[in-house]
């Protein structure tokens, strides 16, 4: 189990850095989202990985898992909401203002 | 009073000028100089224990984590450095008053130099090397505002940036020093410092600290290299020359060379570095100073030489050289400070400062050539002013003194130092007063009112009385400054008359010599003209540009606007690091047991597996990509389920809704499908970049995973107290709400402001460049017939009170079950924008009268509210409290504080997130979206509409 879950956070990692190396906007975004769950996961496993453990107190359970870094995934997802709201914000904002949504300046917007 | 005041008391005062300047220039004036004054009187309360013998403290803790502690200690070196700074700054916000135009702003000027004070006190009086170095600091920041104080002239501009730049670098080589100091000692207290010779001396550290902390004092001290700053720095007014460049802070690096001497001194290191320095420094300032027309910059390399005579002196390293450098300090702030006020004087009624436009202002002004004639005389060395007598006795050091076997250098190169010194003392006083009086002065001179040459007056009567009777004036100051020095007994015997020694020939040879290069000065002038010297501005300037141009050249490279670029090389440079610390790391594989893989895991891992890369495949096709990876992010919410974590789950899952929905608003603006732009070898070069790093993370967590915590972990406090200290069983939103709540709290804020800056962009993009292009949007793909099906509107609006429902359960039952005001609120969020969805943005803003801004505010107000209510019951902010009560006919329930601050993330979720979704929801209606006034597009109670109809 923890190989699938260590390949699954490899891959996400992957797929997001490849898509965040794009040159529009769109896919670098999609790409934020994929490396978002990908650390999320991570932080999520430094807890170890249980099963049929949930951090929910109960007289008849044998243990529990980790609760710490569920509390903080559990505000890192809702904040990267935020993050990715915001980015998909700026990035409409580009297009419609600059009629392309290009992430790299060139070297006439850059004051070469 | 207390230490801790004293220092306090000058940055106090600096709020006063902006207060008072509306009553007037001289309110303003006395309203600065009382909190100069009350210092002062606190510190002479001091000075009768200090002159015992006695040590005065003030120590308070800080951060004793880090050993930075505000720690104050007044001894002897302290109080006559103190005392200058305060006695000297009453007389200045005096000069001041009368010096500065009636159109310079004085309030500014009053602030700028009771900043400078305090952090001048703080210095002499920090007991704790960490606490010095942020006094340091502060007076390079406060004197670049000084010393640029007049922003119209650029060589005050110029002046100021140069002077903190050198005394700034230097200040952080210092800093560097002090760490290796407290490093050895295993302190950072002085007093502790200064008991630890032997281990600093014995240290292989000893070295480096010595030279850092060197640079620190040199720079600051305007010593041979570092000194062109000084003169540069003259661009300031009068008055901070006079204060800063004369008395105070340019000796700051002497006090702190002083302050180290008992454990730094006494080495060859220390006495060649230091000691040459000060020669060097001394000799070569006195002769350019002869050849300055400018007064200010005559004085300025004059204060250059005699700082650097003073640090000759403590570089000897003997307890009698200390003394005589602790005696010249004294007398060269009263004769100096008194010359650089009288410049300012004949500046003032001259309006020049040119030595070779003036002459024969004797008569003219007779109070100031009185003065000047004093201070200069002393300056000379002449008997039987203050400057004779430590200038007699430094000559009498330099003689003892044996530089790499050569006896008779220091004694040799001291006289010619001292004749240079007797020179420009004579050219001042003769080219500017004596001669005849002249015609062509750009202004009629005459002596100021009182207000003006009172201080410098004030100055020359100690000059005098200090020459006259020195034992009597300053002989026990003196006594136990060098007692404070160099941390043992030094009897001082200050006369005028030694009997034939060898220092009185000398002086006698220097003050003759000194006589006959002044009488030659026109053609030695012409001479000194004539001959090509280096130009230390051009020399800063070009090392400066240089440096610039080279960070420039390497950002440009960096970063030269290509995100993609940052991040590849970003990415590069984690996967070295992890590399090196992997190789060097010594690699054990982990053994912890793992857990069975059941079907359905690996079915859910392969979906994950597959549609993680068919995001990077297909994500030309906008649409296509979006839609695979929600699939993604399901099965993220699954896998939490069955890792035992629920609460992750309910988040996960409907924080995916909402981002899908968000993506899908902003896609309809963006174009649909992303163009191939990037060569083969560059996609090549970016899937080898993003393969290492999944791989790289992928056996991170993996290594991760197999190991036990390398710690004991803090999680089995939260299990053990969440339900007796937070009144809950759902341990994660305990840690939420309770044993984190400070984290959540800030979190919110976040979030709120996340959703505030969407409102904000929305805004500007609808009234800028944007809105035209919305104006004239034409819709790429064709829309829907039916973009309100009947279907959906009713399913929605049916589904709406009980997802409100869900929504009010799971945020009441998160104390003690999965859920909470994170989920709910999330909840409640998706219950609305499905009306969005199903009936139009418009017709769902009509019908709802809340303001999702308030949301936010309220979100953020209670759960703050909530926390301050644990003060009235004198608990820290956001301690929750618990009861169970019991309303028959109804089970017990529980009722806590931490549920009303859960109360606050609700809302602040809902605010948020709706205000994103109306934020976009609004461009589209900018760009022609039409407005349903009805449910449905085909309201069955009505006759259909003409097909195509919007």
């Amino acid at each position: 189990m923890e190989f699938l879950v260590a390949s699954a956070i490899g891959l996400m990692t992957a797929s997001g850095i490849y898509l965040v190396l794009r040159l529009r906007a769109f896919p670098v975004i999609l790409g934020l989202s994929l490396l978002t769950y990908a650390v999320n996961v991570f932080l999520f496993i430094s807890g170890r990985l249980t099963v049929d453990a949930p951090p929910i107190l109960a007289h008849d359970t044998p243990g529990y898992t980790d609760p710490l870094p569920q509390a903080l995934v559990l505000t890192a997802i809702v904040i990267s909401f935020g993050m990715t709201a915001v980015a998909v914000m700026m990035a409409l904002g580009a297009f419609l203002e600059a009629g392309n949504d290009r992430i790299e300046m060139t070297d006439a917007e850059d004051g070469k | 009073m207390s230490l801790a005041l004293i220092a306090a008391l000058p940055f106090l005062g600096a709020l006063l000028p902006g207060l008072m300047i509306r009553a007037g220039r001289t309110a303003c004036a006395m309203a600065t100089g009382s909190a100069t004054a009350l210092a002062l009187i606190g510190l002479l309360l001091h000075a009768p224990a200090v002159l015992r013998g006695e040590v005065v403290q003030a120590r308070f803790d800080w951060m004793p984590g880090l050993g930075l502690n505000a720690n104050f200690f007044l001894d002897g070196l302290g109080l006559l450095f103190a005392g200058l700074i305060l006695g000297i700054g009453l007389l200045i916000i005096l000069y001041a008053r009368f010096y500065l135009a009636k159109t310079d702003p004085m309030g500014q000027f009053y602030t700028y130099l009771m900043l400078f004070q305090g952090a001048m006190v703080g210095i002499v009086l920090s007991d704790n090397i960490l606490l010095l170095l942020i006094f340091w600091e502060l007076t390079s920041l406060s004197s670049f505002l000084l010393i640029g104080y007049w922003k119209h002239l650029p060589e005050g501009r110029q002046g100021a940036r140069m002077a903190l730049a050198v005394t700034g670098t230097g200040g952080l080589a210092m800093i560097a020093g002090m760490l290796i100091l407290g490093g050895i000692v295993g302190s950072y207290d002085l007093s502790v410092i200064l008991t630890q010779k032997e281990a600093i001396q014995a240290s292989d550290w000893y070295l480096p600290a010595l030279i850092l902390i060197l640079l620190g004092a040199f720079t600051k001290s305007a010593q041979f290299p570092f000194h062109f700053w000084l003169p540069h720095a003259m661009a300031a007014p009068t008055p901070v020359s006079a204060y800063l460049h004369s008395a105070t802070m340019v000796k700051a690096g002497l006090f702190l060379m002083a302050r180290m001497w008992p454990v730094l001194a006494g080495t060859d290191a220390w006495f060649y570095i230091v000691a040459t320095t000060g020669l060097v420094t001394m000799v070569m300032a006195a002769k350019i100073a002869l050849f300055k027309d400018d007064l200010k910059a005559l004085l300025a390399f004059s204060t250059v030489s005699h700082l650097g005579l003073i640090t000759m002196l403590l570089g000897f390293g003997t307890a009698e050289a200390a003394a005589v450098a602790v005696f010249h300090i004294i007398n060269h702030a009263t004769f100096k400070a008194a010359l650089f006020m009288s410049a300012g004087i004949i500046d003032h009624e001259a309006h020049t400062r040119d030595i070779k436009r003036l002459g024969g202002l004797r008569t003219l002004m007779p109070i100031t050539f009185t003065i000047v004639t004093l201070a200069a005389l002393s300056m000379a060395g002449i008997p039987p002013l203050n400057g004779f007598l430590s200038k007699e006795m430094m000559l009498e050091e330099a003689t003892h003194t044996v530089w790499a076997g050569i006896p008779w250098l220091f004694a040799v190169l001291a006289t010619i130092g001292a004749m240079f010194s007797v020179a420009y003392s004579f050219r001042l006083i003769g080219h500017v007063f004596l001669g005849p009086v002249r015609d062509d002065y750009p202004h009629k001179p005459h002596d100021p009112g009182f207000g003006l040459w009172a201080a410098p007056a004030a100055l020359a009567v100690l000059v005098v009385l200090i020459g006259v009777a020195p034992m009597t004036m300053v002989g026990d100051l003196v006594t136990v400054v060098a007692g404070a020095v160099t941390g043992g007994d030094v009897t001082i015997k200050i006369s005028h008359w030694h009997g034939l020694v060898p220092a009185l020939w000398m002086s006698v040879a220097a003050v003759g010599a000194g006589l006959i290069l002044f009488g030659a000065h026109l053609r030695l002038d012409a001479l000194w003209l004539a001959a090509p010297r280096p130009e230390a501005k051009a020399i800063f300037d070009a090392l400066v540009d240089g440096i610039a141009a080279l960070s420039h050249g390497v950002t440009a490279r960096l970063h030269d606007g290509a995100l993609s670029r940052y991040f590849v090389i970003f990415t590069l440079g984690v996967l070295g690091a992890g590399w090196l610390a992997w190789s060097e790391g010594g690699h054990v594989p982990g053994l912890r047991n793992v857990l069975p893989i059941p079907g359905v895991a690996l079915a859910g891992w392969l979906l994950l597996a597959v549609c993680s890369v068919l995001v990077a495949v297909l994500h030309r096709e906008r649409l296509l990509a979006l839609v695979v990876i929600g699939v993604v992010g399901l099965i993220v919410s699954v896998g939490f389920i069955y890792l035992s974590a629920p609460d992750l789950a309910l988040t996960q899952i409907s924080v995916e809704v909402v981002t899908i929905v968000l993506m899908l608003l902003a896609l309809n603006f963006l174009p649909k499908t992303t163009p191939r732009e990037s060569s083969t070898a560059r996609r090549l070069r970016d899937i080898a970049v993003a393969g290492a790093a999944g791989l790289s993370t992928a056996a991170l967590a993996l290594a991760l995973m197999m190991r036990d915590f390398a710690f004991p972990t803090i999680s089995d406090y939260h299990l053990a107290n969440s339900y007796s200290g937070g009144g809950g069983t759902n341990v994660v939103n305990v840690i939420l709400v309770d044993f984190r709540g400070y984290d959540t709290f800030g979190e919110i804020i976040v979030l709120g402001i996340a959703g505030l800056l969407i409102f904000a962009l929305a805004e500007a993009l609808l009234r800028g460049a944007a809105n035209k292009r919305l104006l004239e949007w034409v819709p790429e793909l064709p829309k829907s017939g039916d973009r309100h099906p009947l279907m959906m509107v009713v399913a929605g609006r049916v589904a709406l009170p009980i997802t409100l429902m869900v929504g009010v359960y799971i945020f009441l039952r998160g104390h003690n079950e999965p859920g909470g005001g994170f989920i709910a609120g999330l909840i409640v969020a998706i219950a609305l924008v499905t009306q969005f969805m199903a009936s139009g943005f418009a017709w769902t803003q009509a019908r709802q009268r809340v303001d999702y801004h308030a949301f936010i505010g309220f979100g953020v107000v209670i759960a703050a509210a909530t926390g301050l209510g644990s003060w009235l019951a004198a608990r820290p902010f956001l301690t929750s409290n618990f009861g169970y009560f019991r309303i028959p006919p109804f089970d017990k329930f529980e009722l806590a504080t931490a549920a009303l601050f859960d109360l606050g993330v609700f809302l602040t979720v809902i605010g948020a997130v709706m205000l994103t979704l109306a934020s976009l929801s609004r461009i589209a209606i900018r760009a022609g979206e039409t407005v349903n006034t009805t449910a449905m597009d085909n309201d069955p109670s009505q006759p259909a509409p003409a097909k195509g109809g919007h």
